[in-house]
């Protein structure tokens, strides 16, 4: 094993690879309930070609590469599951280049959240990014990859879906461009150049993501959120639809949590309001308050809480200290948002079964199309007892996601075979062939989405 | 539960009805109003119960003192007509509900400051006028173990308030006051008119929050230098409860060299912030609440105002980005009594 | 010690490794944690560290030198404790103080670590230096010994010492004397101050440095303190008290301040010149002096004050603090975070880097050099800068 170390060290640096137990201890871990498993190797490349080389190399030895971004996936996408390179791309933290007229952004796969929105809030102000609840060191690639959404997914969709471009590592380490810059013609578009998508959802078990060029999108001079309270979880389903209706709002979310006493058993809806103008706000906020929500507000069955100014960005969650215990996991799913009244109360049930504080929170993705609804179990580091039932109630909330209808989004290995057992077998079948054409020797984050 | 202290025949004998008269919300004439009072008083539905905005006036309007305010609050809980959407009632209910443990009770046996729901102002709480003064209710994690609860006039929920403020009281009391400043204008209201009306006991002596800056203000006067500032003053719903005290506020402003602006919305006559209208049910409550808000920011503006002077944290919340849009400094009452005492109030410039 | 008698055993599990630590106040880069800047692996951001501490405690992973880099290359900077959101943030680098406690007691950290300790202890500075030499810095200067003038003057190890800093000491004793400020020094009878040393995990000597620098200051009537450093500022305010130590401690940017506020200190001028400055951790973070400094600097007529993107509490520490200053664990590459530092300064156009620490100076200075800027940047510490203006000589 030593002759490897010294020929990672040989192609990034010595600084830029440990087989150090601190190393190895840190990179095993997950944040949250997935249990830890050490790489052989941390290596933290700065270029494309040093994760070429390293591939050459992991191929050569048939040693598992596992691609890290921040991290943040909480479902234990990059714990080395059967060891290896622990590959943590964030050194590769450039933003190449924003197109102001076509609006877009080309950026390394290290860059994070909270960088891009500083940059564009300084250099671009009138230009915006669809920003994950994740915190701002999560990257853009690790979420485009994992197909996450933002805080613009109501008019836009799903952050993967705003992609026009990829430059992709494939897993025997050469190099492909995908969209318009695949024919020297800037980043500006993915379409209708054939689509090969089969890097993204793959969660890095075929090839890796080094540039990408994502969309972005106005930024108003106003950005606020107001909020919306309904008793009835019933209600929900066709408040979000009313809303998506009217074509005024940004990020619409519905959540509910037993802490604080404040939200539990209501149900809280955030909408993200953006206007260049106080006309255009009234605007809108007539439209949305008065005439699509007035009747509810009348009856005395919604409540319109206000509008607040100064949108938080990059958002600040404090969700794990809720058990001031330093964890939290979640169960993402996409699901229909008519299902939203049985995820609330299916979701509390179980979080309560397993003496959980319950939390739900629930995104609309584009025009009412489908919604992620998470479940969020958090948990206490420092007692494994904590842990042990947040891992159960998270297993249970992946079995009722497929019950309920809908999708497990990111799925971590219990997931991952839930949804492998349920797929189409033509699907299934296909996606070995291509698994194995493109990594014949099974080293891409191994563990993880095993078709074949 | 303790019964509300209303006599009708105060109505009866009431030769101005001005409860409903002098309501700024209200259109009606002497007759409809004794009318719909005493419809109220026996316990049925008037169209005033679903008008009603919760600005607590006629509390201060009633030249019998008898409480005509806290009636309707009670008979819009009894007939289940709240003036604001149900989960909106929840939500404030679970709002004052204490969940992180219970407070640490230090005897002062002396003068304490009651912070109540508003421990995170404990910023404005600095320099010579509360030298040596204890404070209670310093924690915001503890701090519904202190709160008046009396906002639930806005919900139609006077159970609530009588439920718990014997507990709130008796938290109060553990500390062993002399007197309790209420650095909430609410709360004051709270102890010295709604407990007394509703026959709730409070044992120790409220002090209002501006009577005690007036107070300090006196001792240290050598030290103020006039601020010479021209100011507004918006004037809380809760200081409807404690109109006795309402003086202070042009005391201390002839104190301090401040010069109060001519207003047309003062005094009696003065908007409340409209922060409880928004959210209300009845049709149009959204956009009666911002013109609300305009006709009184207007107004100051109109007068002269530099500085907008509030009482309560939530006027400021609610109106304080509307006044500085305008030009106008938002400021609380202590932190200019600071600055006319040669102290740097944050945030001033 | 296991985990269980760590004094901050029910809440070090509370880290959640989200990263915001890594960020400055404007989100601008992941670069703020100066270990995590110079090394960019997970184990030497906070998180990391702290998760690891925990790790050792609890026995999951043994000690090893490379633990012990990871764990005493934190700066103490503080701009974790500034941007974790969590309410244990306050203690974060009380946490890993106290676990270098731990690792000082079994008598296990890196010989750097050790030698700076002894060296303390025995010559009564980190460079090993000979006591005799500690007052050197003011020959010729006329500054006189402390007989019971207003101010006591305490330079410090590295502007006693180091040769740089030492022409900074020598601009601000000139610019004192000018302002007919009334003080003294303790020349070579003067003894580390121990900020560094209790930053180092090693109360106990702290404690020792502590109480003699006390015993000796009360002896000879000491009353109010200008320090040349933050570091010795932070120590002499806010922990001398503990033992017993009541001066009153300035800064000496608060001294220069306040001359130039009442006109002791007038007329300050120089060419049309740009100049940047940067934060030092001991007076901004750690005591939230971010005003005096640069009021100083818009005094001097013809400088252009700019701002680098992060100042204030988003400043980027030079890494110099926790003693890394002498035991060097974050040099040696273009990402250490002087060498960031002063590209960040460079970018600003500025002609001059501020500085007001002697630290930030030596480590800024030579930063300067490695980056080959010394053409266009040029590193000052603001004493320098005011006496260059009092005399209208040209910066």
């Amino acid at each position: 094993m030593d002759s490897i170390y010294q020929e990672l060290a040989k192609l990034v640096g010595k600084e830029y690879v440990s087989n150090q137990p601190e190393e190895l201890y840190i990179y095993s871990f997950d944040l949250g309930t997935a249990e830890s498993c050490r790489p052989q190797y941390v290596v933290s490349p700065r270029t494309t070609e040093h994760i070429q080389d390293i591939l050459f190399l992991a191929n050569r030895e048939k040693i598992p590469v596992v691609p890290l971004g921040g991290g943040l996936s909480l479902a234990g996408l990059a714990v080395p599951l059967k060891g290896g390179i622990l590959l943590d791309l964030k050194r590769m933290d450039s933003i190449i280049d924003v197109n102001e007229k076509a609006r877009y952004a080309v950026v390394e796969c290290g860059v994070s959240q909270g960088q891009l929105t500083s940059y564009l809030e300084k250099y671009y102000p009138r230009l915006t990014h669809s920003e994950p609840g994740a915190p701002p060191a999560a990257t853009i690639a690790g979420n485009v990859m994992i197909h996450g959404q933002g805080d613009l997914a109501q008019p836009y969709g799903f952050n993967s879906d705003l992609v026009n471009g990829l430059e992709v590592v494939l897993p025997t380490g050469e190099v492909c461009h995908f969209g318009s810059i695949a024919i020297g013609a800037g980043w500006f578009t993915n379409h209708p150049l054939p689509e090969v998508g089969i890097f993204l959802g793959w969660c890095g078990t075929t090839g890796i993501i080094t540039k990408l060029s994502i969309r972005l999108f106005p930024a108003k001079r106003i950005r606020g959120v107001g909020t919306f309270v309904l008793e009835n979880e019933d209600f929900v389903p066709e408040v979000v639809y009313k809303l998506t209706h009217t074509q005024m709002a940004e990020d619409i979310v519905a959540f509910s949590s037993a802490i604080p006493p404040f939200a539990s058993d209501l149900q809280q809806i955030t909408v993200n309001i953006a206007a260049d103008s106080e006309r255009e706000l009234e605007f809108k906020q007539e439209i949305l308050w008065d005439d699509t929500l007035g009747e509810y507000i009348h009856r005395g069955e919604g409540a319109y809480l206000g509008f607040v100014r100064d949108l938080k960005r990059p958002q600040i969650s404090k969700t794990s200290d809720y058990k001031k215990g330093g964890g939290f996991e979640y169960v993402g799913s996409i699901m229909p948002i008519e299902r939203y009244p049985e995820c609330y109360r299916k979701g509390r049930e179980i979080s309560e079964r397993h003496g959980i504080p319950y939390t739900v929170t629930g995104r609309c993705v584009g025009a009412g199309h489908s919604m992620m609804f998470a479940w969020t179990y958090a948990f206490n580091r420092a007692d494994p007892e904590t842990i042990i039932q947040a891992r159960r109630a998270l297993h249970e909330t992946d079995d009722l996601v497929l019950q309920l209808g809908g999708v497990i989004w990111k799925p971590g290995t219990y997931g991952q075979k839930l949804i492998l057992e349920r797929l189409d077998p033509g699907t299934r079948e296909l996606m070995g062939k291509i698994k194995k054409l493109i990594d014949p020797n099974g080293i891409m984050n191994p563990g993880n989405w095993e078709v074949a | 539960m303790s019964a509300l202290n209303f006599d009708i025949e105060k109505c009866l004998s009431c030769e101005t009805q001005a409860c409903f008269t002098q309501c700024q919300y209200l259109e009606i004439d002497k007759a409809s109003a004794k009318e719909e009072i005493l419809k109220i008083a026996r316990g049925y539905d008037s169209f005033v119960l679903h008008e009603c905005v919760t600005c607590y006036a006629c509390e201060e309007y009633c030249p019998m003192g008898n409480h005509p305010f806290y009636l309707i609050v009670e008979r819009q809980e009894a007939l289940n007509i709240p003036p604001v959407p149900r989960p909106l009632i929840q939500r404030a209910v679970n709002l004052g509900v204490p969940f992180r443990g219970d407070p640490e009770i230090a005897e002062v046996h002396g003068p304490v400051l009651n912070m109540a729901a508003f421990s995170d102002l404990m910023g404005l709480i600095q320099g010579r006028l509360f030298k040596g003064l204890a404070v209670i209710s310093k924690d915001d994690r503890k701090m519904f173990h202190y709160f008046c609860q009396l906002m639930y006039l806005h919900y139609a929920r006077s159970s609530v308030i009588k439920e718990r403020l014997p507990g709130i009281i008796n938290t109060i009391n553990k500390h062993k006051p002399t007197e309790v400043i209420c650095f909430h204008d609410e709360c004051y209201g709270t102890y010295t008119s709604y407990c007394p009306a509703v026959g709730i006991d409070v044992p120790f002596r409220p002090v209002h929050f501006f009577e005690f800056l007036h107070r300090q203000l006196t001792e240290l006067k050598e030290a103020i230098r006039p601020v010479n500032l021209k100011v507004a003053y918006q004037r809380p719903c809760s200081s409807r409860l404690s109109p006795d005290k309402h003086h202070f506020v042009r005391d201390i402003f002839d104190l301090i060299g401040a010069r109060y602006v001519e207003r047309e919305y003062t005094d009696e006559n003065a908007l409340c912030c409209a922060g409880a209208i928004q959210g209300q049910r009845r049709e149009g409550s959204r956009k009666r609440a911002i013109e609300i808000q305009r006709k009184n920011v207007e107004d100051m503006k109109k007068a002269g105002a530099e500085v907008c002077i509030f009482n309560c944290p939530a006027c400021l919340q609610t109106l304080g980005p509307l006044v500085s849009a305008e030009g106008i400094k938002p400021m609380y009452m202590s932190d200019i009594c600071r600055l006319a005492i040669g102290e740097k109030p944050a945030g001033w410039r | 010690m296991s985990l269980a008698e760590f004094k901050y055993a029910d809440i070090i599990h509370r880290c959640f490794r989200c990263g915001y630590c890594k960020f400055p106040l404007n989100w601008e880069d992941v670069n703020n944690c100066p270990p995590y800047a110079r090394f960019r692996m997970e184990s030497y951001s906070c998180g990391g560290r702290l998760w690891l501490i925990r790790a050792w405690l609890n026995e999951q992973i043994d000690w090893t030198e490379h633990l012990a880099e990871i764990l005493y290359s934190c700066t103490t900077c503080k701009n974790c404790v500034i941007k974790c959101p969590l309410r244990f943030n306050v203690d974060i680098v009380n946490m890993v103080i106290a676990a270098r406690g731990e690792m000082v007691e079994s008598g296990r950290v890196p010989s750097a670590v050790k030698r700076f300790l002894e060296n303390v202890e025995l010559y009564g500075n980190p460079y090993g230096e000979s006591r005799i030499r500690r007052g050197e810095w003011a020959d010729g200067t006329g500054v006189e010994k402390y007989h019971g003038q207003e101010y006591l003057f305490y330079v410090g190890c590295t502007g006693s010492y180091d040769t740089r800093a030492q022409k900074a000491a020598r601009a601000l004793a000139e610019a004192m004397k000018r302002a007919g400020v009334s003080f003294g020094v303790l020349g070579a009878e003067e003894n580390c101050d121990g900020n560094e040393v209790h930053k180092l995990g090693e109360s106990g000597l702290f404690e020792i440095l502590a109480e003699n620098n006390i015993a000796q200051l009360k002896d000879t009537g000491v009353q109010k303190i200008i320090t040349f450093s933050p570091h010795a500022y932070n120590a002499m305010k806010n922990y001398y008290h503990r033992y017993g130590g009541n001066f009153e401690v300035f800064h000496y940017t608060q001294i220069l301040h306040g001359l130039i506020e009442n006109g002791k200190i007038n007329n300050l001028r120089g060419p049309s010149i740009k100049i940047t400055f940067h934060d030092p951790c001991f007076l901004g973070r750690w005591n939230e002096e971010y005003e005096a400094p640069r009021a100083i600097l818009r005094a001097v007529e013809g400088v252009e004050l700019i701002e680098m993107n992060k100042n204030r509490e988003g400043a980027l520490c030079c890494g110099g603090g926790g003693g890394n200053f002498q035991i060097d664990l974050l040099g040696g590459s273009e990402n250490s975070p002087a060498r960031r530092r002063v590209r960040e300064a460079y970018e600003t156009g500025a002609n001059i880097l501020a500085v007001a620490c002697p630290k930030c100076l030596v480590m800024l200075n030579d930063a300067v050099k490695s980056e080959e800027l010394a053409d266009g940047l040029e590193v000052m510490d603001i004493s320098e800068i005011v006496t260059k203006g009092l005399v209208n000589k040209v910066i």
